[in-house]
């Protein structure tokens, strides 16, 4: 946005007040040809509390700001502030489309530091829930862009979806949105037979439903006509601007961090990493629709094999000890009390623990002080803050009715790239 | 490709440039000297054998301390290698100045972008230093230490009523 401070013109007074130097905009164009559209905080489009400036001429688009902050709460410094337990409901509220695979990635960051694992049933109901709430992040991805592109339809149907994944997580968890499920060295409570019987329940309806949803989308001429060729990411430019996550692949970048740097227990799966090479909106559209079944895979073959066994790692100093314990008797009692109010000490050092999110790569640096109970630095590393960096290059040359569906196709949420 | 190799082929090449390597958990950790950090940075980018071609993450850090208040780190990631590896350095509390990497990974943009915002770390040449979250009139850094958890009174200004 070029301003020009020579250029003064007589303003009434209302006129001035309602702008400040963030909103007025002059620049040199004898024609005047040239706009600036201020899109946002407050747009239905912009999914959340992001604003773009955009510069058009005529309706093309010739530059685009984006401009963040409206809903930053300033994570980093809190978390140098609060203990490693205290901080797991605050990552529920980092991406709340997903909660539980932020949960995820964070409780395997700080066992990162710590350097214990927790165990292996642990670790198959943390995989599965990290591909429930990519399911849930996806059905509200599929619903919302076909919104945003005129599609009312599928918004109903991916939501009815949506409702039955929240019967799951409130029976598994006790909460439908900010779930705070796991814990470090484990998770809150194990999965029960009937959470069991909801999954399965809900991934073996899961594809047909998809299947109707793609029955309205694929061959909608509206809705191809609306995504095909817009906003196109090359390769190199999905790799220079270091996005990640569908909207990398979908570029057709084979990266993705289960299958590359694999974490938890995928490894053990059998799973395709689809790819798609268009790099524009209707590409982005059929990975996420082709991620969601290789997430039902996952998912059928994590209950298949889930074992039984413990759910928190026997490490007294780090793992909070169970309730029943605490009341009954007297270690437990000193390790919760020492545990809630010291927190725990990992020794001198940094990691840098990533997982891939259904937005992308997720990450935590993590940098600890021995004798502190705090983080010295922690860092979140999140998928929409760089994604959202890329609309620059996307919007270039787009029309201005296309804006909505490139941000639709990326998927942004704002409470994490505003932190 | 392994921690080993990684090190050994940056100490041949930067041996000049080479100040301390820590490895913890599994990950490697390079300082280097900041007047260093682009060279560094992009031989890291264009070796055909280490191939860091993805910008993880880069954030900066309040140490604390008088020679070396804040830091600069850079998380890479090698696609090719499925390796990792972290580059920091560290600048002075008067002349927080590094030079930006912008040229070689343009999602440093918007990265050194916040970590100007959170730390005053200038990056000298950066095409839009601007803050990221805060108000441009906003006169401090908030993710330095010495900037309180509770705020400083009247550096917000609210709204009269």
């Amino acid at each position: 946005m070029e301003t020009n401070a020579d250029e003064v013109t007589p303003r009434s007074r209302i006129l001035q007040a309602l702008e400040d130097q963030d909103t007025s905009a002059s620049f040199l164009d004898p024609l005047e040809s040239e706009m600036i559209l201020n899109m946002g905080p407050q747009h239905p489009a912009t999914h959340g509390v992001l604003r773009l400036l955009v510069k058009l001429d005529g309706e093309t688009v010739v530059g685009c700001v984006p401009e963040l902050g409206y809903l930053h709460r300033g994570y980093e410094k809190l978390a140098e502030n609060c203990t490693y337990h205290e901080f797991i409901p605050h990552t529920d509220r980092l991406d709340y489309i997903s909660p539980l695979s932020n949960n995820t990635a964070y409780s395997l960051a700080v066992e990162k530091l710590l350097g214990i694992e927790a165990p292996l049933r642990a670790q198959f109901i943390r995989t599965i829930i990290s591909e429930l709430a990519r399911i849930s992040s996806h059905l509200l991805f599929l619903g919302s862009l076909a919104m945003d592109v005129g599609a009312l339809t599928v918004w109903m149907w991916s939501f009815r979806e949506r409702e039955k994944l929240y019967d799951i997580f409130e029976n598994l968890v006790g909460a439908r949105f900010t779930t705070s499920y796991t814990r470090i060295g484990g998770i809150a409570q194990d999965m029960t037979p009937a959470v069991v019987a909801m999954i399965e329940e809900f991934i073996a309806a899961l594809a047909g439903k998809l299947e109707e949803c793609e029955k309205l989308l694929n061959r909608n001429r509206i809705f191809i006509g609306r995504c095909d060729g817009v906003g196109v990411l090359t390769r190199e430019q999905a790799i220079d601007l270091g996005v990640t996550g569908p909207t990398l692949r979908a570029s057709g970048v084979n990266h993705d961090l289960r299958r590359t740097l694999p974490y938890l227990i995928y490894d053990q799966f059998d799973f395709d990493v689809p790819m798609f090479e268009g790099g524009d909106s209707l590409a982005r559209y059929y990975q996420r629709m082709a991620e969601m079944k290789e997430s039902i895979k996952i998912v059928r073959q994590a209950l298949d094999k889930i074992p039984n066994g413990p759910i928190h790692a026997f490490k007294p100093h780090n793992v909070l000890p169970r309730k029943h314990e605490v009341y009954t008797r007297m270690e437990e009692l000193i390790h919760d009390f020492m545990l809630i109010n010291f927190g725990i000490d990992p020794p001198d050092g940094e990691i840098y623990s990533s997982i891939e999110a259904p937005k992308g790569e997720l990450g935590f640096y993590i940098m600890s002080k021995k004798g502190d109970g705090h983080p010295w630095r922690f860092k979140i590393r999140s998928p929409s803050f760089v994604n959202i960096h890329a609309l620059p290059t996307m919007l270039k040359g787009a029309m201005i009715s296309d804006v909505v569906a490139i941000i639709g196709s990326i998927d942004p949420v704002m409470g994490e790239a505003d932190k | 490709m392994d921690n080993q190799t990684v090190l050994e082929r940056l100490k041949t090449r930067f041996a000049d440039a080479f100040v301390e390597s820590r490895e913890f958990r599994g990950e490697l950790t390079v300082v280097v000297p900041k007047d260093r950090i682009v060279e560094v940075c992009s031989f890291l980018k264009n070796d055909a054998d280490l191939a860091y071609e993805f910008l993880s993450d880069l954030c900066g850090i309040d140490m604390y301390t008088p020679e070396k208040r804040f830091g600069v780190i850079y998380n890479l990631l090698s696609l090719k290698n499925r390796h990792r590896l972290r580059i920091k350095t560290f600048v002075e509390e008067e002349n927080p100045k590094v030079q930006t990497i912008t040229g070689i990974w343009g999602t440093a943009n918007a990265h050194e972008r916040e970590t100007y915002d959170m730390f005053g770390i200038i990056f000298v040449g950066h095409p839009d230093l601007r803050r990221m979250y805060m108000p441009d009139d906003f006169e401090y850094h908030p993710l330095r230490k010495d900037f309180p958890l509770m705020g400083i009174p009247g550096s917000l200004p609210l709204p009269k009523k």
